[in-house]
């Protein structure tokens, strides 16, 4: 379903890594590991085609990324190091908003009951780890969406979404999307498949 | 696709309007900015006349340019601009709709207010709605073009500095032929030509300016 193809990304003059290629196929998790600073979310910039490589190229079902565009961007979910939510407005009105922008409408409600968030509050007067949970409520969503890049999914959570998170991606994989996701902690790691980086 | 395009002009509105001293401190600094000109040079009413179109016209820009490094410096900070940029619409259309948004809450109510500040210059009364049109179109040309220039200097450190040096030489045109379009009515040669002009501009910028502003979007988030 995706391929990565001799992939390099420099740095500020560093190569962070060169000629990485892997291929990811449905109901596949890829973990992807390494120290700070690896290189892990330029890796995933990347793959959402939000990077340019310095060489090399990503493939989704064949085609080459920068070639089908808003095609491509339809069938993956980015969850990159922000939070991707507004201050200003509610956790339902961010995820309505982001909804849109993707291209579906979905129940905001029952996807921000999941992860225990009230939806008639402002993200301002949230904590770091509700803001975080307001953004892992696009993922459940975005079950139609074949391909997921997570950044980090597990930081500032408690145990508890934690443990939705696990459950949220292995339904992912279950219904046969791929789930890239990097992480330090071990948790949902059992099953995913890992890729090293080294800087 | 025009959903999306919906979707971001009304979120920007609702975040405006979650933010409204944002918005009323810009407009403030337009009725400032105009006021004190007339303390300046002194009342004398030919004079006034005279310098009133360009003084207008000069302070709607500087208003105008004020929430410019707010465009998207806010969206890139807090991640939502990533996620448009991976949206399902074309990003020129977002683009486009974030000029649009910039235009309704910057550039429309210079426009409307613009006759009343007229009042302090002494300024015919015929010759409000020409200042006032050539407002209501020069303004949406500033945002467009303002958004190329926030778009390219976005995450740059000193960025609002080097966006106003960016962008206010490209101004120029609108502003000769805004503040042009008032000066020839009042001369009593009429100002269609230059509102022409400037609709002409406003025509051209909408085709051509979200396709750079996408393209700086692009360049900036790398």
């Amino acid at each position: 379903m995706l391929e990565a193809a001799g992939l390099e990304c420099v740095r500020q003059g560093r190569a962070l890594f060169r000629s990485l290629s892997f291929s990811l196929s449905t109901g596949e998790r890829l973990r992807v590991a390494g120290a700070n600073g690896s290189g892990k979310t330029s890796l995933l910039r990347i793959l959402c085609g939000l990077l340019a490589p310095n060489a090399g190229e990503v493939r989704w079902r064949g085609e080459k990324i920068d070639r089908l565009k808003e095609e491509y961007s339809r069938q993956l979910v980015y969850l990159g190091h922000a939070p991707a939510v507004k201050e200003e407005l509610t956790a339902a009105e961010n995820l309505a908003i982001a909804c849109r922008l993707a291209g579906f409408a979905a129940n905001t409600h029952d996807a921000l009951a999941r992860l225990g968030i009230a939806g008639d509050v402002a993200v301002r007067k949230l904590s770091q780890g509700q803001r975080r949970r307001a953004a892992l409520a696009r993922l459940v969503v975005s079950a139609q969406v074949p391909l997921w890049l997570l950044d980090e999914p597990y930081a500032a959570l408690d145990t508890q979404a934690a443990s939705t998170v696990d459950a949220l991606i292995a339904e992912h994989a279950a219904r046969g999307g791929a789930v890239i996701f990097t992480t330090h902690q071990e948790t949902g790691t059992t099953q995913a498949r890992v890729l090293e980086l080294h800087a | 696709m025009l959903d999306a395009a919906f979707c971001v002009v009304r979120r920007d509105l609702l975040l405006a309007w979650r933010r409204k001293s944002d918005v009323a401190t810009a407009l403030l600094f337009f009725v400032i900015v105009t006021s004190l000109f007339p303390l300046g040079v002194g009342a004398e009413p030919t004079l006034l006349r005279a310098i009133a179109p360009g003084v207008i016209w000069v302070a709607a820009l500087l208003s105008s340019m004020l929430s410019l490094s707010r465009l998207f410096a806010a969206d890139h900070a807090d991640g939502t601009l990533e996620q448009m940029l991976l949206g399902a619409a074309p990003l020129g259309v977002v683009a486009a709709a974030k000029a649009a948004a910039h235009w309704i809450v910057a550039g429309l109510p210079l426009a409307l207010i613009a006759p009343c500040i007229a009042l302090q210059y002494d300024l015919q009364a015929a010759l409000w709605p020409v200042l006032a049109l050539s407002l209501l179109l020069g303004t949406p040309v500033l945002s467009l073009i303002g958004a190329i220039g926030a778009a390219l200097t976005l995450g740059l450190r000193g960025g609002g500095i080097l966006l106003s040096l960016l962008v206010l030489p490209l101004y120029v045109p609108v502003l000769i032929l805004g503040a042009g379009s008032v000066d020839m009515a009042s001369a009593g040669m009429g100002g269609e030509g230059q509102l022409l002009l400037l609709a002409a501009l406003l025509v051209a910028a909408g085709a051509f300016a979200p396709w750079a502003i996408a393209a700086a979007l692009r360049i900036s988030m790398e």
